[in-house]
């Protein structure tokens, strides 16, 4: 019961972290290269939605359009009060890590005609990417367990069973929640180690990342 | 009609003036050195012409189409402009065949197979094909700056500029990239360079043009500026260059 409920977590995970990456993405560009007007727009959004706490996101989706007749599932509101705020963090690091580029690469590419969004596409994106890896992990790990305060606006995940199971056998509490406790463990285990394995394999021969890890 | 002409460029950054008027011509098949002691606009003079700083003031033509034409499209006639830095800028996640290719790719539409000959054929030419799988971080900076020189030939541009192409490299590394620059010359590629290096300037040059303070003090051939300069900066300026990096080539 609980590995079932566990798949509810995986799922609002990957698309909490999918909804995150486009958003981030985008306000990271907007604020690196969106001109005085969207970028201060976009460090407004960032700013924004890494001040106020999960729990509070949680509640606003979830209650907020209720109150207007509009009921949204716990899984779309979790979705997006978690991903929006993710994609607040997110957008930070693909910022630091485009900002790490040298300059010389987008002169480069425009000198040789690309378009600046060519150049973005094709010359900045795929080292920024490589540059934010080791940040990107980082608020892998941290989002894993944010998905467990979605059981606040009642989504069936594996946080919301361990309560049940208590509520019906309290001698079971402690191992109930154990067992959460080893499910994540495991989850955020299994995550990282992938996401390193990446990270190695993008790894650029020979180059030294100024952003990255280099002790492996 | 001169392939390249720039006609009174101005460029300010702040309050300080960078360049205060700048014309010159540039003949198909020419190859022209500037010189001339740091700070004085020589490397903003370069950039204005392909536009990646942009001018205040004054006009660029390309075999007679006007770069600065707000109406131009800037990234075609930029892919007609080889431009060589000084610091190589190659892609860094890209390997020496890739960096090579990719513009031919992107900005030329081209076929991958197609491109990577072409790419083969121009890495052939700086002597690195043996390099191809070899990324950036893994040459050697003579090594980087032949592999930019052959991602600029590999657009076939019309010309190609050069902002110190040797400045940033070990005294030992620049010969290989001066021997590539001057079999460039001898091609009939049109070149307008920045350099410090008097060896190379009066080896090929068939014009040097000598900048200060953000004009053009003289220039001529190098015979003329060599051994009769017209103006006693420029005389100053050749004796202490020369005597700085000797005659390397």
């Amino acid at each position: 019961m609980l590995l079932r409920a566990t798949l509810i977590n995986i799922e609002l995970l990957l698309a909490l972290l999918l909804l995150g990456l486009l958003l981030g993405t985008v306000v990271a560009l907007l604020q690196v290269y969106g001109g005085r007007f969207a970028g201060t727009l976009a460090a407004g959004y960032a700013w924004v939605f890494r001040s106020i706490p999960a729990l509070v996101l949680l509640f606003l989706f979830y209650f907020g359009p209720s109150q207007f007749g509009a009921n949204i599932p716990p899984f779309v509101a979790a979705t997006l009060a978690l991903g929006i705020r993710s994609s607040a963090y997110q957008s930070q690091i693909f910022r630091g890590a485009i900002q790490a580029i040298p300059q010389g690469q987008m002169m480069a590419a425009r000198s040789m005609g690309m378009s600046r969004l060519q150049a973005i596409i094709t010359i900045i994106m795929p080292q920024a990417i490589r540059l934010s890896l080791a940040g990107w992990s980082n608020e892998f790990s941290s989002v894993v367990k944010d998905t467990t305060l979605a059981y606040v606006v009642g989504l069936n995940e594996v946080l919301r069973h361990a309560r049940i199971i208590m509520d019906r056998h309290y001698e079971l509490a402690m191992l109930a929640y154990l067992a959460v406790a080893v499910i994540f463990l495991v989850l955020t285990y299994s995550g990282n180690r992938s996401l390193s394995w990446l990270e190695r394999r993008l790894r650029i021969p020979g180059l030294q990342m100024k952003g990255g890890t280099q002790n492996t | 009609m001169s392939l390249l002409k720039a006609e009174n460029i101005h460029k300010r950054y702040g309050k300080e003036e960078v360049l205060k008027g700048v014309s010159l011509e540039l003949e198909r098949g020419e190859t022209m050195v500037v010189i001339g002691p740091s700070g004085t606009g020589k490397s903003t003079f370069l950039r204005c012409i392909n536009q990646l700083t942009q001018p205040d003031k004054g006009r660029v033509w390309l075999d007679g189409v006007e770069v600065t034409h707000p109406k131009s499209s800037i990234n075609k006639l930029r892919a007609q402009m080889g431009f060589v830095f000084q610091d190589f800028n190659l892609f860094s996640h890209l390997n020496t065949l890739r960096n090579v290719s990719i513009g031919l790719i992107k900005v030329k539409g081209m076929r991958k197979e197609d491109a990577r000959k072409l790419a083969m054929k121009e890495l052939e030419r700086v002597g690195l094909d043996d390099k191809i799988d070899s990324y950036p971080a893994q040459l050697s900076g003579g090594q980087q700056q032949r592999v930019s020189i052959a991602r600029a030939l590999a657009m076939e541009p019309k010309l190609i500029l050069f902002d110190e192409p040797t400045s940033a490299l070990d005294p030992e590394l620049i010969g290989e990239v001066l021997e590539v620059m001057i079999n460039l010359a001898k091609d009939g590629m049109t070149m307008l360079v920045v350099t410090h290096e008097m060896g190379f300037a009066r080896a090929v040059a068939d014009e040097i043009v000598f900048m200060e303070h953000g004009v053009i003090v003289e220039q001529g051939s190098p015979q003329q500026m060599f051994s009769a300069p017209k103006h006693p900066r420029t005389g100053e300026f050749l004796n202490k260059i020369t005597e700085l990096y000797g005659e390397t080539e």
